[in-house]
């Protein structure tokens, strides 16, 4: 018997972590926000608790301004896997319409996303929330915990986080407080793409390459995915074939220049490529600890 | 043969990435000895730095930077706002390298001392540990104390990292004399495999190829010896499954879902089932990819065996003919984490396997120094204080020696109020006497007692300030329950701080000892069929807690006693207050000690609208109400 791959130890340690935290938890949630993380992570859970379906629903709280064919992949997906799928979108964003362009990422962000968030975890009651982020991604995501300690406002206070020895993870909280659980903190990027290929897991088209419309703007490759996008004068979308290394909301989501248009060639390309992911995604570009700080306001 | 590259064979290069093996290690060492640099140099050297990261490293080198306008590599992992302006690593960071040859999750380990607890964090999942010294300063005491935990988590493999060698003329005799009081060091902790590294981290010496600054060593440099070492199998010996979560999708199907964490499992083997101790035998190894002939110590599988016996998640699925160790009572290594002390006695939740459940710990048999590895007497464990003493649980519960396997033998200590982790611990062996205290089976018991008293044995816990007026409400209850015709007793301050707790002072510690006598007394007293009333201040919830759980539910009445400080220190009958307030009374509650308020007391006395009559009355009416005493005798 050999001994097991990376990917294997990988995966039975995800599993071990959404088990547990499904036991010790009275109404766990998914936050399902349909890249490629949270397509492992949706996978990995349908392995955790098989044959049992997974004892939790999915949350996708939507800002309205996710690429179209986002969508069509979480419908898909909550289908498939038969889980409950919840939508939610900030009642008050809505009303204001609150939207990137107008109002500038950092408070869309806050405004859909965070608060949004908040409301969703808050009306349902759920207390632990599995998120698919990864120790590798950002500075301040390398120290946060698997099991990680929210308070009743949800906040995050980076210096007081419980000690996290061998697999013993401490999930107990009081009424009100809340845990949010990373089943995919020792994966790397790499890690995701090779464990996709490796199982066949379905992910949104926009990561291969393909013609897509396109405008330039300070530098980076917007899609012009719907006729919202407010084009400047003399701004003409051009197609080019790029593909996206992160998903988010499409205007604030960068593309790059790119003929992968097979998960070996995306693998390919991440190898030799030269930035991180997370370079495509425009809310991190301010200055030092950004990250830190929304993650201490409540973003996942 | 090269390794197969992704540009020219994907394939290859993937089955290749599929193959690797995994190597966890900690990096540790103190202040300054240039951990994060080193960290940052391996992930530089391993190509695993991308433009972006480099360019943003750039920028902040310019600004936070400590090496002029070369690259400070220490800025890339002290990710926190905080740590950057302290200029000191705070907490565990996880990063992640890989070469050809493996792969590498590393814990940047913090070197300050009073963040001692994140270092046990990062070395408990640590294949291996990379100890830097600085050629500078020698074997230093936070060398000593890494060295310690390092060897009492159990990790086997150390790299004496001995850094900043181009600061002392890449001196062969520095690097010699250091690693020659190292190994002395290290015998002693019985860390076996110590592989010594002459380094410049800053400039990248012997980190990814040899130095020519070193010629005269001729060992492996340090990533070349990360790929290399051989760390062993895991965790073989006889089958241990602890379930995290009985799998029933429908009634045709019960299966048991967990983490293999020893030996090995296939259809047919024989089973035992722990603390139940019930048999059977496995018939299905189930996953979502089908099911397997066999699997072994690290995969999540879920289990179907031939019998319905009753099985809960915590249970243990072991190897019926090598079970594990069944026990209530430990000897245990605790390491403290938490701010406040470990108080003997004082009821904790300890996590162990995937059970939770009540326990405490004894006074410290020792804790040990760190620097010189002396045993020393203590009362308590402070934060970040190691020692050796008993673990009591609420139940008896399957183990294994933590030397024989680590996940079995680990737990950690839970704050019943706050929830924060407070300690963690590995298990020795279990107390001979746990097994063999049996109560003694009386024939008259408490149900006769209460037949022949006419009531209902209870305790009647009144806590609250000093001057609140317990001991007179209390008085005047047992004087109307005596009435009543009910056989009472009274413990307050003169008969127990003069006889069974005069030994005691009034630090918490101590505090939490006398509540934990006078709850024993009172036990045995209401096992006598008796109403016993306590006034004692008793200020923390733990300590009333402790005392709730040594008698049987709806047993025990919490009466808060309820007057503002401001009023007990203006009646303040004994001018107890006004010595604390002088500073002449120390530990005094309410003034320089806390008093944790009751959450959710049976009664609520508010002596500002109630005389002392009208408060024992009600309390008397509650009784008999509950049907503990008859109102009329």
């Amino acid at each position: 018997m050999p001994a097991l791959t990376h990917l294997q130890r990988l995966e039975a340690e995800s599993i071990d972590i959404l088990r547990e935290a499904v036991a010790e938890s009275e109404r766990p949630v998914m936050l399902y926000s349909i890249g490629k993380d949270s397509s492992v992570m949706l996978h990995l859970a349908r392995k955790a608790f098989f044959p049992s379906r997974p004892p939790f629903p999915l949350l996708h709280v939507d800002t309205t301004w996710k690429f179209r064919a986002m969508y069509e992949l979480r419908d898909r997906m909550a289908r498939e896997s038969g889980l409950e799928l919840l939508v939610h979108r900030n009642p008050e964003a809505q009303r204001l319409g609150i939207n990137p362009f107008t109002h500038g990422s950092a408070l869309h962000t806050d405004v859909w996303k965070t608060q949004g968030l908040k409301q969703a975890l808050d009306q349902h009651g759920f207390d632990l929330a599995f998120g698919g982020a990864r120790r590798d991604e950002e500075k301040s995501r390398a120290k946060e915990r698997v099991f990680s300690f929210r308070s009743a406002q949800h906040q995050w206070d980076p210096k007081n986080q419980r000690p996290e020895l061998w697999r013993l993870y401490n999930a107990r909280k009081n009424k009100g407080e809340s845990i949010r659980v990373f089943p995919l903190s020792n994966w790397t990027e790499l890690d995701i793409w090779q464990y996709i290929l490796a199982e066949d897991i379905p992910i949104v088209p926009l990561y291969l390459a393909a013609e897509r419309p396109v405008v330039e703007r300070d530098g980076t490759l917007v899609m012009v995915d719907d006729e919202r996008f407010p084009l400047r004068e003399g701004e003409k979308p051009m197609l080019k074939r790029v593909r996206f290394r992160t998903l988010g909301c499409y205007p604030l989501t960068g593309a790059i220049e790119s003929d992968a248009d097979t998960l070996p060639a995306i693998i390919r390309e991440m190898l030799v490529a030269r930035t991180s992911e997370r370079q495509g995604r425009l809310i991190d570009q301010d200055a030092g600890a950004s990250m830190e700080k929304k993650k201490a306001e409540g973003y996942f | 043969m090269a390794a197969p590259s992704p540009t020219d064979d994907l394939h290859a290069w993937l089955a290749a990435q599929q193959d690797k093996s995994l190597l966890r290690f900690i990096t540790c060492g103190s202040v300054d000895d240039g951990k994060s640099t080193l960290i940052g140099r391996l992930l530089h050297e391993s190509k695993s730095l991308l433009d972006d990261q480099l360019a943003a490293l750039e920028g902040d080198s310019r600004r936070f930077g400590t090496q002029g306008d070369a690259l400070d590599f220490a800025l890339l992992l002290d990710g926190l706002g905080a740590e950057r302006e302290q200029g000191i690593t705070i907490d565990v960071a996880y990063r992640f390298f890989a070469t050809e040859k493996r792969k590498f999750i590393v814990a940047d380990t913090p070197g300050h001392e009073q963040y001692t607890r994140n270092m046990v964090t990062g070395a408990s999942t640590a294949d291996l540990a990379v100890i830097l010294v600085d050629a500078r300063k020698g074997i230093l005491t936070q060398t000593r104390r890494h060295s310690y935990l390092v060897s009492l988590v159990g990790i086997r493999h150390v790299v004496l990292a001995v850094n900043k060698l181009d600061l002392v003329g890449w001196s062969r005799e520095a690097f010699e004399a250091i690693e020659h009081d190292y190994r002395a060091f290290a015998a002693r902790l019985g860390i076996e495999q110590v592989t010594s590294i002459p380094l410049s981290a800053l400039h990248g010496d012997n980190l990814g190829a040899a130095s020519e600054n070193t010629p005269w060593y001729r060992g492996p440099n340090l990533l070349q010896h990360l790929e290399q070492v051989d760390i062993g199998a895991h965790a073989e010996g006889p089958l241990r499954m602890p379930v995290q979560w009985v799998n029933r999708p429908d009634l045709d199907f019960r299966g048991y879902s967990g983490r293999i964490l020893g030996g090995r499992v296939q259809p047919g083997d024989a089973i035992r089932v722990l603390p139940s101790g019930k048999q059977s035998t496995v018939t299905r190894v189930v996953t979502y990819d089908g099911d397997l002939a066999n699997a072994g110590a690290g995969q999540s599988v879920t289990l179907t065996l031939a019998d319905e016996i009753d099985i809960s998640r915590g249970d243990v699925i072991c190897a019926a003919e090598d079970p594990a160790g069944l026990a209530d009572q430990f000897e245990a290594t605790v390491v403290w984490m938490a701010d406040a002390a470990m108080l003997p006695g004082r009821p904790y939740l300890v996590k162990l396997g995937a059970t939770t459940l009540g326990a405490s710990l004894g006074q410290p048999k020792y804790v040990v120094d760190v620097n010189s590895l002396d045993h020393l007497a203590a009362k308590t464990l402070e934060l970040n204080g190691i020692g050796v003493c008993n673990l009591t649980l609420d139940r008896a519960v399957a183990f294994d020696p933590y030397a024989q396997n680590r996940d079995m033998g680990s737990f950690i200590v839970i704050d019943r109020y706050t929830n924060q982790t407070v300690g963690a611990g590995l298990l020795h062996f279990a107390l001979r006497r746990s097994q063999n205290i049996h109560w003694q089976a009386v024939e008259v018991d408490k149900q006769a007692r209460t037949r022949q008293n006419g009531h209902k044995p209870c305790v009647l816990w009144l806590t609250g300030l000093s001057g609140s007026g317990k001991s007179t409400i209390a008085n005047i209850v047992e004087r109307q329950l005596h009435a009543l015709g009910a056989r009472t007793y009274l413990l307050d301050g003169d008969n127990v701080r003069h006889g069974l707790s005069k030994d005691l002072g009034f630090t918490d510690a101590d505090r939490v000892e006398n509540i934990r006598r006078i709850g024993e007394v009172a036990r045995l007293m209401v096992d006598a069929g008796l109403i016993v009333l306590t006034a004692f201040i008793s200020p923390f919830r733990s300590e009333r807690r402790l005392a709730r759980g040594m008698v049987a539910d709806g047993e025990f009445f919490e009466i808060f006693v309820d007057t503002p400080l401001a009023i007990v220190e203006q009646r303040d009958p004994k001018g107890l207050y006004k010595k604390a307030r002088r500073g002449e009374l120390k530990n005094f509650t309410g003034i320089d000690s806390p008093y944790e308020v009751p959450e959710a007391p049976e009664l609520h006395v508010d002596t500002t609208r109630q005389s002392p009559e009208e408060s024992a009355t009600a309390i008397v009416a509650a009784l008999v109400e509950r049907g503990i005493v008859r109102a009329t005798h």
